[in-house]
Formats: structure tokens, C-alpha cells, sequence
């Protein structure tokens, strides 16, 4: 051990009261770190998930529609006048199978499904709801979504067999009062089929829930009377991160409109955003505080040290061991502080995971949700060790810029 | 650490005994209107193997002046030389490397670091030094504990010690690193008879057996008859 370690351990253990201030300060502020970290980017993330489950991270619909902007932007035309006139879409995708082939030559593309949809009322024995029809191959459509996971009863199995089986919203089957095996009718301007629940699905969005129904194909097609084309294409990524980058180049490069999740849940990211920003504004007013006290610590103990540090110096210490005694002394506290500070912060993050908490609305939970990141705990420590050095620098400078003449004399200031 | 040779104990360059020299030292104390001329020119030699007593009334400037000749203090004019170097006006780094191998210092109030045994404060100074290894660092200390007549108490901390055996130690650790200069302000003041002489005799055998040059202030007229030489001080200046 070297002789600066060797002083400042000693110097830290004598101080018990002090060295418990400053560790405590270390362990409080990596702790609340990383449970604000887990707690706040636990409900984004599970939302994120949801969304991405049903929707998929990218949706292609609307076919731009070559206007006299683009023709006079191709001939290097008036930039003013291609502004005012905007872009103009024609509805729906037309040629679903070649956008669909054109798509999956990107490499982040993991799946790609063709959707076609409609408004429509159904007809239980119970009652008539307004609903939308969803009309997929299911074998595409797994590959882009959930589905698969949100059935919560029935099988998947059942619809795969049979042409008119219905996968049917949790709450929309409960409000019809439909149970897995029921019939009911899917009508819309004149035309209606009789169609069966083989699953009830749940995705947590009471939106979806309420409304989607999901059939096959063939049978909406010919519900809607709508033999070719697709509403929009539903696109699942490997990175759902890069989604923007991928639309951008999907939209130049098959002339629809892409649109990337983030675009898509845009308010409620920003609500998320929002609400990393207050709990960051807490967790950075609380990492000040506890650096100021550890300063304030540290600063004490060099006051108290003053005399040590002239006989230090007398006996041939520089001013740079000096600087390291006390460096050191905040480096075990940080070392200590960190190591507990984790653990701390991972047991509160499990105790705050099994508070029941049921949300129901834009994802469905029974109790809070926290998530488990290695980030988190680095982020915490590497924060806390900036703090620490900040904080304990000072006071390390000014004990090493001490003489020890004044020191000896009383004088020291 | 140093430039200067790793030789203490030994003769000095060019076959010098002399230690320590100073010419003509000026130091003022405080600020303002407390400004005061402490030292008002002082001069004086230390040679190998003599002690000295440096005697006056309270507050002529004997611990300004021992704290100046540590190399603790700056001096506002004059020269210091330790080991026919000038030290005076070095940087901080030299006069710091030449305080741990040339010189050691006696506090008047002891000093030890309280959180330390007596062992682990004689080796303070070493460990520093990193001349030895540990393990003979270890032996030279309780070996310098035991001269001091503390062989028993080696592993007791600093705040089990009395005043007396807490100047021992001091002593012991001074002498850690063999310095060539022992300064020691009023090494006996607080101690009783039996642990005055005892402290006095092990400074001045110590000056005998290794050649050191060795600077005490006392009050104790008994003390200083015994040294080598005897400068009397009064106002900043000797008289
Ligand atoms: N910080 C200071 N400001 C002003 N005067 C001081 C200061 N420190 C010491 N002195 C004065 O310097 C003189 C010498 O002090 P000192 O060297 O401690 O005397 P001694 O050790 O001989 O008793 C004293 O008169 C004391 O009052
Ligand atoms: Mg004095």
C-alpha cells in the first residue's frame, strides 16, 4: 500500500462521523440515480414495447403523387412556388406485393405484412358496436406485431385453420359479450359476413382493444369489396431505433409516405420526455446537494488535518502527496459508495417493481414498472465520480497550498 | 528524491563539517499595523557532531528562527545553507526533498499523528524517503524506539502515549531518515527531570555517535551548559 493510501485510509477510518456523512452523501445520490433511472425509462420503454407490438415500428400508406413540385423541383424550377404547393398523396398503396418485395431488401427490415382496413359495425347477440376490420396474413403479420403474445384467451391455432375465424379486441368482445367460439356478424354497406371468435386478444391500448378485429384477407377483401391494394403496410424493424433513418430512405426511395413510430407517438413521447426532464432536474438538484455536503465534509476534515499536514511536510512530503491523501480519502469513500450505492439502488428499484399499481389506457400494468440496465448503474457511478473529484479537489488543493511555517506558527488560513 | 548525495552521517562535501549555515536573516511576522521585525539579521553555523543550545527570553524569535533554518519558512532576506547548498530561496520541491533527507525537526508540542502508533510515525518519514525496504524500515524504527527507551510501547497509539513519551517518539522519528541537522524547539520544555535528561542525552549522544549537527532551543539553564556551544538570543538578534 502506498504511504499516501496508507494515510488517507487512517485518516478516514478515525474520522467515523465524517466518513459516514460523505458515504452516506456517495450512497444516497448513486442509489436515487439509478431508481429514478429505472422508474422513469421503465414505463417509456414498456410503452414502446406496446406500441411497437401493435403497430409496428414503421407504417407505409399513401402514395405521393407526382405534382408540378416535384416536376419543377426535377427541372430545377422556382423553390418558392414548389414550397407553396406541397405534397399530394393518393390514398391507400396500390401495388402492395411489389412495395412489400422493395422493403424487405433493407437490412434492418425483420418483417413486413400488407393491412387492409375498414370501418364497420358488429353484431352480437348482446348488441352492435362500430369496429374496424383488419384484414392480414396472419403468418406476415406475427412478424410485425404481438399478436401472438396478447391473446389472453382461445387460440391461435383455431383462426389459422378457419377462413372465418375472428381475432376480437378484449374490451370490445366484453362489451358485445362474445366468448372464444361465438359467432357474430361483421357488416358494412350492405355487405356482412358471419364470422367466429376463435381468440380474444389484449394489447393493453384501450383504443385497440375497444376496436380492432382482426380476419382474414380473402375475407375482408371481399367484405369491403376491395380485391387488390392494402391500406398501409405494417413494417417491423431488428433496430426499431433507427426507424427514422429507415423511413427517411424508404419514402425516397418507394415515393409513399413513411411514417416511423416515433413520428407516429409523438405526443406521448414527448410526454415521456417531459417527464425524464422534471425527474433529471431532481436527480441533478440532488446530486449538487450531496456533492456540496461532501465538499463541505471534506473541507472539515482538511481544517481539522492542518497540524498532520505540517508535519507532513516537515518530514519531507510534497505538496502533491498532500493533494493525494485527500484525493484518496474521497476515492474510497466513492469506492465504498458506489459498491453500496448500487446494491441500495438495486434493492429499492426491486421494492418499487412490487408496488401494485394497475394502468389501463395506453399500456396495461398491475404494478410499477422498472427496468434492469447496466447503463443505469454506470451512468450512476461514472456521475458520481465527477462529483466526487469536484468536490473533494478543492479542499485537496488548498490543504497541499498550506505552509507548513504557517501552519506551525497558527496562522494558516 | 534529491540531487544531493545520500550520504548523511558521513562527512560532508569537500570534507566540510560543516551543516548548516545562515547569513544574516530578516523575518517580519503578521500584516499591517501587527507587522513585526522578529528577526533582525541573524547569522549563525552548526558543524557535525556539536550541539547546540540556543537560549533567550520568550518571544526573541527562537522558534522563528528554528522554523526558517527547517526549511518550514521563508526568510524575507538572508541565506540559508544546508550542506553548503542554498536552500533559502529553492523551489518548494527541493527545500521539501531536503528537509526529508538532511533535516529533522523536533515540534515544542510534539506533534505526533494521533491515528498513528509509535511505530507507524517513526516510519512515516522513511516510507517517504523509500531509502530502505520495508522490512528494514520496520527494524530501524523499533530499534530507534527502543533507543528512545520505548522498545514496550511500539504498537501503542499516539493518544495512549504521555506528553513525555509523545516527545520520545517525536525524537525517534526526527532521526528516522539520519539527518544530517536535528532542529528541536524546547524538546525538554514539558517534560519533568528524569525525562529531560534522558531526552537531552540520548540528542547529544546521537550528535556524538553519527555526527549530526544538532540545533535546541531551551529554557533550561542546566540543559544548555551542558551543549557544545550556547548562543544567546534577544530582540531578532544574538547577542
Ligand atoms: N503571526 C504573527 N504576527 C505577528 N507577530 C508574531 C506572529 N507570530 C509570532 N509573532 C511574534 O514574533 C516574536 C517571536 O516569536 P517566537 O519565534 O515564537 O518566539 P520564541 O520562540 O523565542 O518564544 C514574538 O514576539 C511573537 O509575538
Ligand atoms: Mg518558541
Amino acid at each position: 500500500m502506498s504511504p499516501n493510501l496508507r494515510i488517507a485510509y487512517r485518516f478516514l477510518t478515525a474520522k467515523k462521523r465524517a466518513m459516514f456523512m460523505s458515504l452516506s452523501c456517495t450512497v444516497l445520490g448513486v442509489g436515487l440515480f439509478i431508481v429514478t433511472q429505472a422508474t422513469t425509462s421503465g414505463f417509456e420503454q414498456f410503452f414502446t414495447k406496446t406500441i411497437l407490438g401493435i403497430n409496428g415500428a414503421i407504417r407505409i400508406e399513401d402514395k405521393i403523387q407526382d405534382t408540378m413540385r416535384s416536376m419543377a423541383a426535377a427541372g430545377g424550377g422556382d423553390s418558392h412556388f414548389s414550397r407553396r404547393d406541397g405534397v399530394k398523396y393518393i390514398e391507400g398503396v396500390e401495388e402492395p406485393q411489389a412495395l412489400m418485395e422493395a422493403v424487405r431488401t433493407f437490412s434492418n427490415v425483420r418483417g413486413v405484412s400488407a393491412v387492409v382496413r375498414g370501418n364497420v359495425q358488429i353484431t352480437s347477440a348482446f348488441k352492435t358496436e362500430d369496429a374496424q376490420v383488419f384484414g392480414v396474413r396472419l403468418e406476415d403479420h406475427i412478424r410485425v406485431s404481438d399478436l401472438a403474445e396478447q391473446i389472453t384467451s382461445g387460440e391461435l391455432e383455431d383462426y389459422r385453420q378457419s377462413p372465418n375465424g375472428a381475432l376480437v379486441g378484449r374490451v370490445l368482445a366484453d362489451r358485445l359479450q362474445l366468448a372464444v367460439g361465438d359467432s357474430f356478424v361483421v357488416a358494412t354497406r350492405g355487405a356482412s359476413r358471419r364470422v367466429h371468435v376463435s381468440a380474444i386478444f389484449e394489447t393493453g391500448y384501450r383504443e385497440v382493444d375497444k376496436t380492432n378485429v382482426y380476419l382474414h384477407l380473402a375475407e375482408v377483401r371481399s367484405l369491403l369489396k376491395r380485391p387488390s391494394g392494402a391500406t398501409y403496410l405494417q413494417i417491423s424493424l431488428f433496430d426499431p431505433g433507427r426507424a427514422p433513418e429507415d423511413a427517411f430512405r424508404m419514402e425516397q426511395v418507394l415515393r409513399h409516405s413513411v411514417k416511423p413510430w416515433q413520428e407516429r407517438e409523438k405526443t406521448w413521447l414527448a410526454v415521456f420526455r417531459a417527464l425524464r426532464i422534471s425527474t433529471g432536474i431532481t436527480v441533478t438538484v440532488f446530486t449538487l446537494i450531496a456533492s456540496l455536503a461532501m465538499f463541505n465534509t471534506l473541507a472539515m476534515i482538511v481544517l481539522e488535518k492542518t497540524k498532520d499536514i505540517a508535519i507532513l511536510r516537515s518530514m519531507g512530503y510534497e505538496r502533491r502527496d498532500i493533494t493525494q491523501v485527500f484525493l484518496w480519502q474521497a476515492g474510497i469513500v466513492l469506492a465504498i459508495g458506489a459498491v453500496i450505492g448500487a446494491i441500495f439502488g438495486a434493492a429499492v428499484t426491486w421494492l418499487v417493481g412490487q408496488v401494485p399499481l394497475p394502468i389501463n389506457g395506453i399500456f396495461k400494468t398491475d404494478h410499477f414498472i422498472v427496468t434492469w440496465e447496466l447503463n443505469h448503474y454506470l451512468a450512476a457511478i461514472a456521475t458520481a465520480v465527477v462529483m466526487v473529484m469536484v468536490a473533494s479537489l478543492i479542499p485537496a488543493r488548498r490543504a497541499a497550498r498550506l505552509e507548513p511555517g504557517d501552519i506551525v506558527r497558527g496562522t494558516a488560513q | 528524491m534529491s540531487a544531493l548525495p545520500p550520504s548523511p552521517g558521513a562527512a560532508g562535501p569537500a570534507g566540510t563539517t560543516l551543516a548548516l549555515r545562515c547569513r544574516n536573516l530578516h523575518r517580519h511576522l503578521g500584516q499591517g499595523e501587527g507587522r513585526v521585525h522578529v528577526l533582525k539579521g541573524v547569522s549563525f553555523e552548526a558543524e557535525r557532531g556539536q550541539v547546540y543550545a540556543i537560549v533567550g527570553p520568550s518571544g526573541c524569535g527562537k522558534s522563528t528562527l528554528l522554523y526558517l533554518l527547517g526549511l518550514l519558512d521563508r526568510p524575507d532576506d538572508g541565506e540559508i545553507e544546508i550542506n553548503g547548498r542554498v536552500m533559502s530561496n529553492h523551489d518548494d520541491w527541493a527545500r521539501t526533498a531536503a528537509r526529508g533527507e538532511h533535516i529533522g525537526f523536533v515540534f515544542q508540542f510534539h506533534f505526533l499523528m494521533l491515528e498513528f502508533t509509535a511505530l507507524e510515525n517513526v516510519l512515516m518519514p522513511m516510507r517517504k524517503l523509500g531509502r530502505l525496504s520495508p522490512e528494514a524500515m520496520k527494524a530501524r524504527a523499533a530499534s530507534l524506539l527502543e533507543a528512545v527507551g520505548l522498545g514496550e510501547k511500539t504498537h501503542r497509539l499516539a493518544t495512549q502515549l504521555s506528553g513525555g513519551e509523545q516527545q520520545r517518539v517525536a525524537i525517534a522519528r526526527a532521526l528516522a531518515n539520519q539527518p544530517t541537522i536535528l532542529l528541536a524547539d524546547e524538546p525538554t520544555g514539558n517534560l519533568d527531570v528524569k525525562n529531560s535528561n534522558l531526552v537531552f542525552e540520548l540528542l547529544t549522544r546521537l550528535a556524538k555517535e553519527q555526527g549530526q549537527a544538532v540545533v535546541l532551543v531551551t529554557h533550561n539553564p542546566e540543559i544548555a551548559q551542558r551543549c557544545d556551544v550556547i548562543r544567546r538570543m534577544r530582540d531578532g538578534v544574538f547577542v
